[in-house]
């Protein structure tokens, strides 16, 4: 049983972050960074292709980090692939070790660096999390018998700061029904709002990790407010903006969410955004 | 109806490089609604080929190109058409085609097609149907999220949704947000995401007859 799978069956706080693949074929910095997360978390999320940009694939690195002893989370998203690459892929995933998939839509080509091309949405989320079900059965979407099978540890996601929530919520129950064990939530500042969440959700027994992320700047407040999703609250802005040093702020602030968070949540998810190398201090502030 | 857009007419210029005598097809159903291929559209048409030193042999306006019969009857038995170098047709793809199939010319475009949609007024278009070939209107309030929603969802939405908007666009609404609404309004939101969609099946017959089925 993988780290992750563990810590869900033990019921502790959990704690994941996440890592970019390099456009391009130069993953030193990336392995450096893996080495100073990879042993302080219970798994760390590869992101695959994220905003819709052209990069290294997920699984390739989710691979190496799994040999150096760390635990992968392969994202995988419904944009790029039809059904046939999409379960091949859990399949290879599978015999190179990794069990653990985040399934998810994946941001629009229209918001990434190739506007005009055509998305593939051949299967949505929740399509996909089934697909993974039946593998696991032994077959494949065709009915065909499966010559070995896989098993997996399945995630998928949710955004407790959209509005309507009520939509969100909805999701999730079907999500959970499809096959998701546990939740990584778009980035939450306001403990509060989120603690509301937390309890309406609470029935569903599956892990809920809380989305963190390091405000390490003026001008990242800006860039995070034009990400899909992502609302921060006026107070936090401030606190930023006034602190003679921001970024000593920013780790600050996101010590003390994780802090809070570790009061009754499932877990959080850290996405530091390039700032891989200060999460050993945040966790140590949290 | 199918929603068209007029060809810059610089590239329709350009096709008819080396072509004197030109034969103008329009069309009397969508493309007139769309003001692209009706009687005006036509004029206007004749109008800039005279200008780049074109004969215009002659034009007719098919109630509905797209219908080989209609074609046939009303373009393939026409003499002018029958004596030009090259038939230009003011109508969707499958017009064109038509056209293709009833006479030994060659035959141009001048619109581009773009989707099946509706019309809110003249240039307010909305894509509304993907010709998707298994519709579930029925079970999403008449409101489709195969064709609105820029991912296609059909089990529900991503998290991308912004006070209401899309994630791709946040002056357009989200599908989803759109059904749920109305799904209350008609006092069902307990309907919504009730049913599971499997994968849609993709390929369709290219083909078909009555039932749909591949001939
Ligand atoms: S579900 Fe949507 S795309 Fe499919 S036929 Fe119905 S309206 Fe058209
Ligand atoms: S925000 Fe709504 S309409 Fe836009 S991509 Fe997501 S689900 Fe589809």
């Amino acid at each position: 049983m993988n780290k992750l799978c563990k810590a869900i069956v033990d019921n502790r706080f959990i704690i994941t972050a996440e890592l970019y693949p390099p456009k391009g074929t130069d993953i030193a910095e990336l392995m450096r960074r893996a080495d100073i997360i990879g042993p302080l978390v219970d798994g760390v999320n590869i992101t695959d292709n994220q905003r819709a940009s052209m990069r290294l694939a997920s699984i390739a690195i989710c691979h190496l980090i799994k040999d150096k002893g760390y635990t992968p989370i392969l994202q995988m998203t419904c944009r790029d692939r039809n059904r046939i690459a999409l379960q091949s892929d859990l399949l290879s995933a599978y015999v190179l070790g990794i069990e653990n998939v985040l399934i998810l839509s994946g941001d629009h080509p229209a918001v990434g660096e190739y506007k005009e091309i055509k998305g593939v949405y051949d299967l949505d989320p929740v399509q996909l999390l089934t697909t993974a079900r039946t593998l696991e059965s032994g077959f494949d979407l065709s009915g065909k018998k499966l010559k070995g099978t896989p098993k997996f540890c399945l995630g998928a996601v949710v955004n407790p700061t959209s509005n309507p929530l009520e939509l969100q919520l909805l999701m999730m129950e079907k999500k959970v029904k499809a096959g998701a064990q546990f939740f990584q939530t778009q980035t939450i500042f306001d403990v509060e709002r989120y603690r509301q969440f937390h309890d309406q959700v609470k029935h569903l027994n599956v892990k809920v990790l809380a989305g963190v992320t390091l405000l390490k700047s003026r001008e990242f407040i800006g860039f995070l407010k034009n990400l899909p999703g992502v609302s921060i609250p006026e107070d936090v802005v401030k606190r930023v903006e006034a602190a003679k040093d921001p970024l000593k702020e920013g780790i600050k602030i996101c010590g003390e969410t994780i802090r809070e968070l570790k009061k009754f949540a499932d877990g959080v998810h850290i996405m530091a955004i390039g700032a891989e190398d200060l999460i050993p201090e945040i966790l140590k502030n949290a | 109806m199918i929603i068209t857009v007029t060809k810059p007419i610089e590239e329709i210029m350009t096709n008819l490089e080396g072509y004197k005598k030109v034969f103008v097809v329009g069309c009397a159903a969508c493309a007139t609604k769309c003001q692209t291929g009706g009687e005006e559209a036509v004029n206007n048409m004749i109008k800039e080929l005279k200008k780049k030193n074109k004969t215009v042999t002659g034009s007719v306006i098919l109630d509905t190109p797209c219908d080989i019969r209609i074609a046939k009857r009303d373009l393939a038995k026409s003499r002018e058409a029958n004596e030009s170098d090259v038939i230009l047709v003011l109508a969707c793809g499958a017009g064109v085609q038509a056209a293709e199939k009833v006479i030994e010319k060659p035959v141009l475009p001048a619109l581009n097609p773009l989707f099946v949609g509706t019309t809110e007024r003249i240039g307010v278009y909305n894509e509304f149907c993907s010709v998707c070939g298994e519709c579930i209107l029925d079970k999403t309030a008449g409101i489709c999220p195969v064709s609105r929603c820029p991912k296609g969802l059909i089990n529900g939405p991503c998290g991308g949704v912004v006070d209401g908007k899309c994630e791709t666009d946040l002056t357009k609404d989200c599908v989803w947000v759109l059904i749920l609404n109305k799904l209350k309004k008609l006092g069902k939101e307990q309907e919504i995401f009730k049913d599971y969609f499997s994968p849609k099946k993709r390929a369709k017959p290219k083909v078909v007859n009555r039932a749909g089925e591949r001939r």
